[in-house]
């Protein structure tokens, strides 16, 4: 832990925003973020429906285009260049609210399909690698059903694997728990939280202020497309500088 | 008194017995209204009426035999006796008849490829090789003039074999072409979207017999004097055009169907357009309408007998060319029986077979 201290501090950020901008046709949805992320900073995005949460994210992978300001990823700026697109994704894993795995291939051949075709492993290389993550996930006995036939939690704890066997530098969590049953949070947020101590770089929009609390490095607030507050979790909650802030929290802490 | 639930001890509840088995199905299927039990037996009387007049005419009163027309004239059934003299005209049309042996092994070898390709698991690469050899071994069959066998032209050639080469080809052309239309019509380049969305707009507004009849006539008016287009193969291209249009519209209904986070997560893995294409969003997309393609293929198998306009015999070509005997024309009825047999068999493998793969394809629940 004392090494990744050591690293964190000594690294720069892996990822810049400064003044992006996003309008979807007339309406303004990210208004001038700035951000940086550090190497092996644990970020909690939190605010209400509509704040441009999910926006801000999926900017950096480039689900999303942004039209002013600047996104560098891991030194690559993301511009329109495709081959730049995809350099940089392939250093940034994301998993998705309703996990999006592919429902046609068995959960093995999930895991395996970007390694092979992106990063040409060798299949026999993938699946081991893949059989490991999935160790890690707690449902190697799952490897060759189909996602269709698991829980929401197991779909989504393959969904996280399937990200890592791309051994990414960075991974972006968008609501990863919202569309599950409420007994399968934990097992979830347990595979996040052993991430997180493994000291990926993560940057996680999530409701569970619980799994804030134990993992954030950082935690940002964002209403209405901007970023209203950044500020260590223990000052986070204690100490919330902003009214929207204030009310934010007493809504959802109960 | 007995208790009111009298269940036995040691058995479990069962239903009710009018509810179950024959009994049960009865109830429920048959009698479960006032109104539908007048519908059923309304229907019995339908079939008692109609059903053994039909065995009758078809089986019993028939005459089986080889014989003249004379002999059917005087019997009161089906004159099956026309399939004896004329079932080789109709199934294989102006071929030479003492060559017919070749369509016959051209057409059984196309079958056997088909029968093969059903297969998922002969799904290899290797396959491709096996109708590379089936097609050129029918071309060496049908054509001949090597290896002893006499050059037959293909504007003789007729009846099934040309039915199910203008089908498979039809099948096997136009659904690349349908993939790329539909990929086109929902691309972000104008010009490729224009294009698709013009040719499928464009084709779908015109009759299969307008496009036909354009290709066998306009078409070679376009061309400098001496160069001449095969009349078979200016048909076979004229089905694959008009088919593309009607399947690039069904497979892009496949790909609307396919959520947009598929896309996205394929793409949040670094896998590029093309991989994302071919290996998530299509077998799901073509998965997903696979009873519409079907639809449409079988529309296809029987639209090829339009091909008559342009004086190319199919199966229902040759039937017409087999009742213009004038001893023997009476007897359409049976001829149209049996070719309607024929294309319903084939109409129905491919239903069934749909359905099959649909179930094979079936990997629970969709995202």
């Amino acid at each position: 832990m004392i090494n990744l201290a050591e690293r964190r501090a000594a690294s720069g950020p892996v990822i810049q925003m400064a003044g992006v901008n996003k309008w979807y046709g007339e309406f303004h949805v990210l208004k001038n973020i700035n951000l940086e992320v550090r190497s092996g900073e644990r970020v909690v995005v939190c605010g209400p429906s509509g704040s441009g949460k999910s926006t801000m994210i999926r900017c950096i992978n480039r689900l999303e285009e942004h039209q002013k300001g600047r996104i560098v990823v891991d030194g690559i700026e993301l511009i329109a260049d495709l081959k730049q697109i995809d350099a940089v994704r392939r250093e940034i894993g994301m998993v998705f609210q309703h996990f999006n795995l592919f429902p046609h291939m068995t959960v093995l051949e999930n895991l395996t399909l970007a390694p092979m075709w992106v990063r040409n492993t060798p299949r026999k290389e993938a699946e081991d690698a893949a059989m490991a993550y999935l160790e890690r996930v707690k449902i190697p006995e799952q490897a060759h059903k189909f996602p269709g036939q698991l829980s929401g939690g197991q779909q989504q704890r393959v969904a996280i694997a399937r990200s890592l066997c791309m051994k990414p530098k960075i991974m972006l969590f968008d609501e990863p728990t919202s569309a599950l049953d409420p007994e399968m949070i934990k097992e979830v947020l347990d595979v996040m939280i052993e991430l997180a101590q493994g000291g990926m770089t993560m940057i996680c929009v999530t409701h569970e202020m619980g799994f804030a609390r134990t993992v954030a490095d950082s935690m940002v607030f964002m209403d209405g497309g901007e970023i209203v507050e950044k500020a260590p979790p223990t000052e986070f909650f204690k100490n919330p500088k902003s009214e929207r802030t204030k009310l934010f929290l007493s809504q959802i802490l109960h | 008194m007995a208790p009111v639930s009298s269940v036995v001890a040691g058995s479990a509840p069962r239903p009710p017995a009018d509810s179950i088995g024959v009994l049960g199905w009865l109830r429920t299927r048959l009698f479960s209204s006032v109104l539908n039990s007048i519908l059923t037996i309304l229907c019995i009387g339908l079939l008692v009426w109609i059903v053994p007049p039909l065995i009758d005419w078809m089986i019993l009163d028939a005459v089986w035999s080889a014989a003249p027309p004379e002999v059917c004239r005087a019997a009161e059934g089906a004159c099956w006796a026309l399939l004896h003299e004329k079932a080789r005209l109709i199934l294989f049309g102006r071929y030479p008849y003492v060559e017919q042996w070749r369509p016959l092994l051209a057409m059984t070898v196309l079958i056997v490829a088909i029968a093969l390709s059903c297969n998922r698991n002969f799904w290899r690469p290797w396959l491709a090789g096996v109708w590379a050899g089936t097609l050129a071994l029918f071309g060496l069959l049908m054509w001949g003039g090597v290896l002893g066998m006499t050059y037959v032209e293909n504007t003789l050639w007729g009846g099934l074999p040309l039915t199910m080469i203008l089908s498979v080809f039809g099948m096997v052309g136009s659904f690349p072409l349908a993939v790329a239309l539909a990929l086109g019509r929902r691309s972000r380049m104008p010009i490729i979207h224009a294009l698709s969305v013009g040719y499928i707009e464009l084709i779908r507004g015109v009759p299969l017999i307008s496009v036909l009849f354009m290709a066998s006539f306009m078409f070679p008016l376009f061309l400098p004097s001496g160069v001449k287009v095969d009349e078979l193969l200016r048909a076979q291209v004229a089905i694959i055009l008009f088919t593309a249009a009607y399947l690039a519209e069904v497979i892009r209904g496949g790909l609307q169907s396919i959520p947009r986070g598929q896309d996205e997560s394929a793409k949040s893995l670094g896998l590029n357009y093309w991989q994302t294409t071919t290996m998530i969003v299509l077998p799901q997309a073509l998965r997903a309408v696979i009873p519409p393609i079907v639809n449409t293929f079988i529309s296809l198998f029987k639209d090829t007998s339009l091909v008559a306009i342009v004086s190319l015999f199919d199966l229902l070509g040759s039937l017409r060319l087999a009742l213009a005997d004038p001893l023997w024309r009476n007897y359409f009825i049976e001829g149209y029986v049996f070719v309607a047999l024929i294309y319903f068999f084939f109409c129905f493998f491919m239903s069934k077979y749909s359905q099959y793969l649909e179930s094979q394809l079936q990997t629970g629940h969709r995202p």
